[in-house]
């Protein structure tokens, strides 16, 4: 199919703040008509609030959005679905305990009564299944379906109301690769029949795949629109970051001392009985970075466990600065005998998202006496200590009165990092660093990481 | 021994008893699948049983005392939903100082307005809802089996027989219209109906109205047909037992009609039970009493399985996530 010359959708000049925070600094933007157009830039650079603006979810402060060359006004979700724009959200819209049927005509019945509706969707949903290999059981309960189907229902739910531009936020965080696939070819189809799609992500990879057009937004800001064609991931990670990202960490030759860590025959078992860690053995020498590497799964999170002294092992022996670690065993003993940990799970282990960042900074050191007395803690103090670690660390926003949970990934591992790092571990363990971590805080991790071991 | 279990009198006096516990339960029913848990049934019977009361002593008008009933159970209705919607408060804190505000103010205004410490005068059957005899029915009396059945059937309330009329229209409006599968969603995940561009508050402003119109007939139907005046705390617990019931339903409509049901068995069991002795000994009326919180307890403790609440139920919707 040809794309036709009118644009899709304008976005002109749109502006937005939400209290302090100016989410959208006059953007102005052209979808064009069957294509897959790409907005990538980092968390908070402002992709999802400018596709809820469009989508009639916030209203923008000023600015113009035309669909199909007509200017509009979107005040809610029903006058963008009126008009053709569909979205699929990071998180689910999704009603669990219906069915899938149910869920698609969910704001599109039709009449006071869903008979109709339901028949409606049955057949409308037949077909799509069968033009874009979208295979979903009508019938299904949402709930029980894995994820990639529920992503396949919310698709089905824009198409059904007519969507002819589809909006997907980071729609592959939550799938496997090979989901992740067979959603581009359905994008991919779904252009081909003359939809827009607009692809909302972070992943560099998935842009340079399927995208036509790529627009790259920081702070707020359109930095640049490209040919997918024409560039390539160093030119637009540079464009999301702002400067060179270096994707190489500069580094001097480990100089390895004494052996710190030796981990001896450890075998972990699950409750079910099974081995997860079968019989590991590998030390760690001072001046090292020693990697465990694995797709996810396969026990590299429960040997970490076991070396924090969270989980015993089965058999085998743990020996740290020559001590065996079944005499120290919990985390407590071992964190005060210099083994810093830094969990895999950030969110639920690292810190406490409701508390604030100088709260989440003094986890494990909360009886530090020098941070009050006895069962007093100076607040003062935290606060201090947690102010003094941020600006090490470059942590942003510098506030140790942020809640934890209203930082980025990134920054959210340097206060972890930061707190463990502060006592001057001989051992550092952390797991799964980089997960949800953008390109550039990466970087900053890593560095740290090297910097540790010429310290050690 | 059949007879007091199971007698024409006694399965009568159950549908009497239960007719104010379906209604509360519906209520509750239509709020929580909505998102907006509902504690102060209890209240918004108990003024609405003092409103009806009220007018009904005044103007001598059954009708007219259901219309006002009606209306003061809404405007509590809605005092609860703007906490709960508009201004995302705790919705069992809004519904607690709703049961609290009802008791109190009952009593202040009904010693104001008659005098009589808190009561309502006694009304006339004029003023009240009587049982009206169903047409054919009251020939089958005296005919074995079918007799018996008629006479449980038969001799209710106006109202009854809305109420239990109530319970199918529940169940298929939920299940077949729009409007049900619109609440249902909401209850489950506001966001979803957010997103599929239908307003949230509207919904559950529906949902709370609807709540309080049932509670409003609940209220009527205590003080105007199942007794003949206000007294202070006439409601006993009700919306609470209505609650228990609807936990007891897993929030479906014709579950929560047999809940109700055995609950108002109970409830006649108790009184009818009063002075029997088994076995030469006289089972305290506490003892029977008791039983539907007892039962209550002992069935959500692990025989009729999983109970799951409408997942949003309680929690106020924000567009943030």
């Amino acid at each position: 199919m040809t794309p036709s010359t009118t644009p899709a959708i304008e976005l002109i000049g749109i502006d937005k703040r939400f209290g302090p925070v100016h989410a959208n600094k006059d953007v102005t933007l052209t979808i064009r008509q069957g294509s897959i157009h790409g907005i990538i830039g980092e968390n908070g650079a402002g992709k999802s609030t400018l596709m809820s603006i469009l989508f009639g979810f916030y209203q923008a402060d000023k600015g113009e959005i035309r669909v199909k060359g007509q200017p509009l006004k979107i005040r809610s979700s029903s006058d963008a679905i009126a008009h053709g724009i569909g979205m699929v959200h990071q998180h689910f819209m999704l009603v669990d305990t219906f069915t899938v049927l149910e869920n698609v005509v969910l704001g599109a019945e039709g009449g006071a009564l869903i008979g109709p509706a339901l028949a409606k969707a049955r057949e409308t949903l037949t077909h799509l299944s069968q033009d874009y290999e979208m295979d979903v059981d009508p019938d299904a309960i949402v709930g029980e379906l894995p994820v990639g189907l529920q992503q396949r229902v919310e698709i089905l739910k824009a198409l059904f109301k007519g969507a002819e531009t589809l909006i997907l936020d980071e729609p592959t965080g939550v799938l496997t690769p090979d989901e992740a696939d067979h959603l581009f070819r359905i994008l991919g189809q779904l252009r081909d029949q003359g939809k827009t799609v607009i692809l909302i992500t972070h992943k560099l990879r998935e842009i340079m795949a399927i995208t036509d057009h790529v627009t790259v937004m920081r702070r707020g800001e359109l930095v640049a629109t490209f040919e997918t064609k024409k560039t390539n991931v160093e030119e637009l990670a540079e464009a999301m970051v702002g400067r060179r990202v270096l994707l190489h960490v500069d580094k001097s030759p480990a100089k390895p001392g004494v052996v710190v860590l030796d981990v001896k025959n450890v075998t972990w078992k699950d409750k079910k009985g099974i081995a997860r860690v079968d019989n590991v053995s590998f030390n760690v020498r001072a001046g090292e970075i020693v990697g465990i590497a694995g797709v996810s799964g396969n026990g590299q999170s429960e040997l970490l466990d076991v070396i924090a002294g969270i989980t015993r092992p089965a058999s085998g022996e743990i020996i740290f600065e020559g001590k065996s670690i079944g005499q120290l065993a919990d985390p407590r003993h071992l964190r005060e005998e210099g083994l810093a940990h830094v969990p895999e799970d950030r969110q639920h282990r690292g810190l406490i998202s409701s508390f604030d960042a100088s709260e989440s900074g003094i986890l494990g050191w909360h009886y530090d006496e020098s941070l009050g007395h006895g069962f007093r803690l100076d607040r003062d103090k935290v606060v201090a200590r947690c102010t003094k670690e941020m600006a090490e660390f470059d942590v942003r926003p510098g506030n140790p009165l942020l809640k934890s949970s209203k930082f980025s990934g990134g920054n959210q591992q340097k206060i972890i990092l930061a707190r463990e790092i502060a006592r001057d571990p001989d051992l550092l363990i952390v797991g799964q660093p980089t997960r949800g971590v953008e390109a550039n805080e990466r970087e900053l991790g890593l560095r740290m990481a090297g910097v540790m071991r010429e310290a050690a | 021994m059949l007879e007091l279990f199971l007698g024409a009198e006694t399965l009568s006096s159950t549908i009497r008893l239960s007719v104010p516990l379906i209604l509360a339960c519906l209520a509750g029913l239509w709020s929580e699948r909505s998102g907006i848990v509902d504690i102060g049934l209890e209240g918004k019977m108990l003024i609405a049983a003092f409103a009806a009361a009220s007018t009904a002593a005044f103007y001598n008008n059954a009708l007219l005392a259901l219309f006002v009933a009606i209306l003061v159970s809404v405007g509590f209705a809605l005092v609860h939903g703007y906490a709960a919607i508009n201004q995302r408060g705790n919705q069992v804190v809004s519904g607690v100082a709703i049961n609290m505000l009802a008791a109190g103010l009952a009593v202040v205004l009904g010693n104001e307005w008659f005098k009589e410490g808190g009561r309502t005068p006694a009304l006339s059957s004029e003023a009240r809802f009587m049982p009206i005899d169903l047409p054919g029915l009251s020939e089958l009396y005296n005919v074995p089996v079918l007799g018996v059945v008629a006479r449980i059937i038969s001799g209710h309330s106006l109202l009854t027989y809305l109420t239990i009329a109530l319970v199918p229209l529940t169940a298929w409006a939920l299940a077949r219209t729009r409007f049900g599968l619109r609440l249902r969603a909401v209850g489950e995940n506001p966001h979803a109906v957010d997103t599929a561009g239908i307003s949230v508050a509207r919904l559950r402003y529906q949902a709370v109205l609807i709540a309080g119109v049932l509670c409003g007939i609940a209220g009527t139907y205590i003080s105007t047909s199942l007794s003949a005046s206000f007294v202070r705390d006439m409601t006993a617990g009700r919306g609470f037992m209505a609650l228990a019931a609807l936990i007891f339903a897993n929030w479906r409509a014709w579950p929560a009609l047999w809940a109700c049901l055995l609950f108002g068995y109970l409830q006649a069991m108790g009184t009818r039970l009063q002075g029997v002795k088994f076995a030469g000994v006289e089972i305290p009326v506490q003892f029977i009493n008791m039983l539907p919180y007892v039962m209550t307890v002992v069935l959500l403790a692990g025989f009729i399985g999983k109970s799951i609440p409408p997942k949003a139920s309680g929690i106020p919707y924000t567009k943030d996530r």
